[in-house]
């Protein structure tokens, strides 16, 4: 356990050392949010002030805690085993005696932490006083939100890790990754939020492990599911964890046995 | 080295790099084809992401589902044209930090020149044809009579839509001289710009129509030519007959570029020399 604390520490650290990303990142989100939140309210005004349970105030905050939380929760195709993959230096790491899955988890969860500094709450701050949002008032949601954001994190981190996988059975990701990127920022809920999609579309991205990685934590913390609602989404949650878990674990496992390594 | 590029004249050596990039892309099919269908679902995903809001409203910012067709059309159409032309200036960052950068100062073309024809990316391709596809659709059902004013509107549109999207490009790859690690900032004015100029100005609050209508001027691109087309009135500060001086607003970026570029340049330190 120790180990992975200290991999965690050494994500949020390494993270730590790159400022300037951070400012570039902050900014892009800021102006993604504001041309997201400019397009629902004017939805919203469309629809009559009612757009698929959402109001002024929580359609706002559904835009910019995706926002805030695009740095931690990271949807795209990229993780740094992909690389590790396609260079053979995965061979080396699975000489440690660390879980290869688990190590990376371990880091990639300290970088999501530290992103929440300079990327996160700045992105809601400026959410909250530019266009202004309603967030709950008691503390259970937050307690039950930051849990639910983990699992987001870890779910997201699974995923990329799994399509990351196919490396080894793929001379090149790119394609994968585009498609993955492509379906999960969609599916997540980040440009449109999943209860305005039409029922069809709803049933399908519910049968991936998507929503619970942005859609989801975004409902918990934001209040818009509470109580008994809120926790089977939380539980809803913990499934596609354990599945995408183990679905990196049998890739990469399969992947040991492909690897040919030279000279051994 | 005799008969090769000199002997062609000015243009033949980028020729023959775009050549060598489009054969090369040609022969892997099966990533190829992997490439087109991730960028064809890129333009379907993003054409999603309308339809889910139109499937709540029938109307947003003063246009209706057709009108947003076209409006989604000449917007992505534009920005896929300039992606696929320099679309590439973004792995400037990549050339800067392996040193790469300097092989290009060594051969007597501009640096610019060079880099913008040194790889043409056809994955582009399939998501032109999801933007054209919208387009033609969105004209078709909005039962324009096409005169040659509705003709020569389009293609003011297209061409200097492109030009404004590709000057963006310009801009942001000048500004990646000093933000090495920070290219994500640069983003939010191409991609952001892209994804702005596919919404109806109209809807932005009175700061951002000013950013988008006139500073980075991706109204220019679609929404002003499809109030133009379509002889709708516009919003305040941003009348329609603008579409007639979208020439006027990519001249704008291309100057901004261009100075940004001479001045990106010069504080690049070639490596070692």
């Amino acid at each position: 356990m120790g180990t992975y604390l200290k991999l965690f520490r050494a994500g949020f650290s390494r993270q730590a050392n790159y400022r300037l990303a951070m400012v570039a990142g902050l900014a892009t989100n800021v102006v993604f949010g504001f041309i997201r939140a400019a397009i629902l309210f004017a939805a919203l005004d469309s629809a009559g002030g009612s757009l698929g349970g959402y109001t002024k105030g929580s359609i706002s905050a559904y835009v910019w805690l995706s926002q805030g939380l695009l740095g931690a929760i990271d949807l795209s195709g990229r993780a740094e085993i992909g690389e590790r993959i396609r260079t053979g230096d995965v061979a080396i790491d699975f000489t440690r005696p660390v879980d290869l899955q688990t190590w990376h988890l371990s880091e990639d969860m300290g970088r999501a932490a530290y992103t929440f500094i300079p990327r996160g709450l700045p992105s809601v701050l400026i959410g909250a006083l530019t266009f202004g949002l309603s967030m709950p008032t008691t503390v259970l949601p937050y307690v039950l939100g930051f849990i639910s954001i983990a699992i987001g994190i870890a779910i997201a981190f699974y995923c990329r890790f799994a399509v990351n996988a196919l490396g080894f059975w793929l001379l090149d990701t790119r394609g994968a990754r585009t498609v993955y990127m492509v379906t999960s920022t969609f599916l997540a809920g980040l440009y449109v939020p999943v209860s305005l999609f039409p029922g069809w579309l709803q049933t399908v991205a519910l049968a991936t492990p998507f929503p619970s990685m942005l859609q989801v934590p975004i409902n918990v913390i934001s209040g818009k599911d509470t109580g008994t609602d809120a926790l089977l989404l939380v539980l809803m949650q913990l499934c596609w964890l354990a599945v995408t878990c183990a679905a990196g674990q049998l890739l990469t496992r399969a992947g040991r046995h492909k690897l040919v390594v030279q000279g051994g | 080295m005799s008969g090769l590029p000199l002997a062609g004249g000015r243009v033949s050596p980028y020729r023959a790099v775009l050549a060598s990039r489009v054969r090369a892309q040609r022969s892997y099919r099966t990533g190829f084809a992997l490439d087109l269908f991730g960028s064809l679902l890129i333009g379907v995903t993003e054409f999603a992401e309308v339809w889910v809001i139109f499937h709540n409203v029938e109307v947003l910012g003063g246009l209706d589902f057709h009108a947003i067709l076209v409006l989604f059309g000449l917007s992505n159409l534009a920005f896929s044209l300039a992606d696929l032309l320099v679309g590439h200036l973004d792995t400037l960052p990549t050339y800067v930090r392996a040193g790469t950068l300097d092989a290009f100062y060594l051969r007597p073309q501009p640096l610019l020149a060079q880099l913008v024809t040194s790889e043409v990316d056809l994955r582009r391709i399939s998501r032109i044809g999801v933007a054209g596809t919208a387009l033609v659709s969105g004209l078709v059902l909005e039962d324009v009579s096409y005169g040659p004013r509705e003709l020569t509107l389009l293609a003011i549109a297209i061409v200097f839509g492109t030009a404004i999207f590709a000057g963006l490009f310009v801009c942001a790859a000048s500004l990646q001289f000093f933000l090495i690690n920070g290219s994500e900032l640069t983003n939010s004015f191409t991609y952001g710009g892209s994804y702005a100029a596919q919404q109806p100005t109209a809807i932005f609050p009175r700061p951002l129509k000013l950013l988008f209508g006139y500073l980075i001027p991706v109204a220019f691109t679609a929404y002003l030519p499809t109030l133009a087309l379509l002889g709708l009135p516009g919003p305040a500060g941003l009348p329609a007959w603008l579409a007639w001086l979208t020439p006027v607003a990519a001249g704008w970026v291309w100057l901004v570029g261009m100075l940004l570029w001479r001045w990106g340049t010069r504080h690049y330190q070639v490596g070692g020399g």
